[in-house]
């Protein structure tokens, strides 16, 4: 039903078009009482183009995506969101997005139809309320009321919700959150289709296999600060990817970080007696080099 | 991927939308049933707020069944009906609203909507038509239970039927924004009840719904005076009880002048201190 995703350089790689950037950050800051959550962002989200931003509990992250969707006010910094100020976006503006919220917990006294056919009439050009329903997996339960839904379904009401109005930028804040595994790839394919058609996507997950299935560029938050930014399957820098070769010898496991795994492969074979025991030859996930990211920031703060 | 151009960012289609008011009109409209329609699946409001003045005319009614106690000439259910009609105005549209936007506040309904293109008015529109269907339904039902129940002769002048026409008009209109109001109060929606509910019940109290006003101190009848609940159960004494009972009250006569002057009043704070607090969310709270 799908194309294959490309996993060659298309991936991330974004011409330099024409059209302005969807989402346009630079240098914001958020300060509560006494701690700075945002220390000074920037970053640019290209139309269809799906952005993440990944980072610890605590790097900014929500504070970030709430400044995007006009919930919270800035400190200081220029943002423009589909050409508006966020802080001051009209209707039109908002019948643009698609907003999926970290959390809901409304008292679910509709049914999942009820609440989608409702939610679709606020809309100037909403998508078809059953095609929804049926994309987030819930045709079953569509006469259900959602208070009598699990968790999961009632976080693919949630993504329903914000995709119903046909938006141009779509915010997901940890959109898969109680999502189980087959849920998750249907929750994939969902979004794999809202690119095809040019949505613009702003992603937040603690999934990091999610972020590097989904996204073409992301940053990486920590402390309120950006420290690292890039196609996603370049995140962190060459060096970060350099492939790790493991085997065991002599009863001790050993490992050698090399960008020529083939040639120390090679060298095992002539030098060892036989096949090397529990050979493995690895690239790290985007997983190990997020955490040695956030890790070495971590550090940081502490030294 | 770069080259997609998504159809819907079509500007053209986006220019053919009706005037911003038509459009907040009928999404208040859409809005009203939505909010009728899960007004009426809640079990607490339909007990608190809907079904509780009828529900304490039967008990007044048969606690009090011997006549003359309360009113002398009159059923204990005619004496009370009054107050009763006032109270399920005051409940319907100050207590259901403040309440039920506190905790739409609270659980995430409101941000969900400050997220969405529908428009304040719109919202507003809504809850005042859901309030505007709930209480006539309840004005309707308590007026049969106590005609059919409990025998009280309903008026037949239709001066009496205007007069409680625009008192309930006036009166619901005035509580629906209150209700906006106070909905403010409350920092959460699980203390909503908890906060609200004993302002409408001392209200009730001071205001001649369950005790007589002649009863109450001079104090505590000027400081009902000044609020809204006493002249709204005073006009619905004007058009339930006979003439004759007009000589109780505080200057002897139903004083409706009054009633819609200090309503009016009520209604233009309400509409103010809404105005100025509400807001979709508390930004950074």
């Amino acid at each position: 039903m799908l194309p294959p995703q490309s996993e060659d350089g298309h991936h991330g790689v974004m011409a330099i078009s024409s059209s302005d950037p969807v989402v346009r950050v630079r240098g914001l800051t958020k300060s509560y009482a006494g701690y700075e959550a945002l220390r000074g962002v920037d970053f640019d989200i290209l139309p269809g183009e799906t952005f993440a931003l990944l980072g610890p509990n605590g790097a900014g992250k929500s504070t970030t995506i709430e400044i995007l969707e006009g919930y919270r006010d800035r400190t200081a910094g220029e943002v423009s969101v589909l050409g508006s100020d966020p802080g001051r976006g009209d209707l039109d503006w908002k019948a643009r997005l698609g907003i999926v919220l970290q959390s809901s917990g409304e008292q679910g006294n509709v049914t999942v139809r009820e609440q989608l056919a409702h939610f679709s009439r606020l809309y100037p050009h909403p998508r078809d309320v059953d095609e929804v329903i049926e994309a987030v997996g819930l045709t079953a339960k569509a006469r259900t009321r959602i208070r009598a839904l699990s968790g999961g379904e009632r976080r693919r009401v949630d993504v329903a919700l914000g995709i119903i109005g046909r938006p141009e930028l779509l915010f997901l804040d940890e959109p898969t959150t109680g999502f189980d595994p087959e849920a998750r790839r249907s929750f994939w394919d969902l979004i794999r289709g809202l690119q095809r058609e040019g949505t613009t996507i702003l992603l937040t997950t603690h999934y990091l296999d999610e972020a590097a299935q989904l996204s073409d560029r992301g940053v990486v938050l920590a402390g309120g600060r950006i420290v690292a930014e890039g196609a996603i399957d370049q995140l962190g820098g060459a060096t970060r990817r350099t492939p790790t070769v493991r085997w065991t010898e002599g009863g001790e496991r050993r490992e050698v970080r090399t960008d020529t795994p083939a040639a120390v492969v090679a060298e095992l074979t002539r030098r060892l007696p036989g096949e090397p025991v529990d050979l493995e030859v690895a690239r790290p996930s985007l997983e190990d080099i997020y955490l040695e990211l956030v890790a070495r920031t971590a550090e940081e703060a502490h030294a | 991927m770069t080259t997609t151009v998504s159809p819907m960012t079509a500007p053209a289609s986006r220019g053919a939308r009706p005037s911003s008011l038509a459009t907040a009109v009928r999404l208040g409209v859409l809005r009203a049933g939505y909010e009728t329609k899960i007004y009426f699946r809640q079990g607490d409001s339909i007990f608190f707020t809907f079904l509780f003045p009828i529900v304490m005319l039967t008990i007044f009614s048969v606690a009090f069944s011997s006549p003359d106690v309360h009113a002398p000439g009159i059923s204990a259910a005619a004496a009370y009906l009054p107050g009763m009609a006032a109270a399920g105005i005051l409940l319907s549209g100050v207590q259901n609203l403040a309440v039920d936007i506190a905790g739409e506040r609270s659980d995430g309904t409101l941000k969900r909507l400050a997220g969405s293109p529908l428009p304040v008015l719109s919202y507003f529109l809504g809850k005042f038509g859901q309030v505007l269907v709930t209480s006539l339904l309840q004005l309707t039902l308590l007026l049969l239970v106590a005609s059919i129940a409990f025998g009280v002769e309903l008026p037949i002048d239709a001066g009496s039927w205007l007069t409680l026409a625009w008192v309930y008009l006036l009166g619901i209109a005035t509580s629906a924004i209150l209700g906006i109001a106070l909905s403010g109060l409350p920092r959460t929606g699980k203390s909503a009840t908890a906060v609200v509910i004993p302002i409408t019940l001392v209200l009730q109290f001071i205001s001649g719904v369950y005790v007589s006003f002649a009863l109450l101190p001079d104090w505590l009848q000027n400081v009902a005076a000044v609020l809204p609940l006493k002249w709204m159960a005073q006009g619905m004494r004007a058009v339930f009880l006979p003439d004759s009972f007009a000589a109780q009250e505080t200057t002897g006569g139903w004083d409706l002048g009054t009633t819609a002057l200090v309503l009016g009043i009520w209604l233009v704070v309400g509409l103010l201190v809404s105005r100025l607090t509400f807001r979709w969310i508390r930004k950074d709270a």
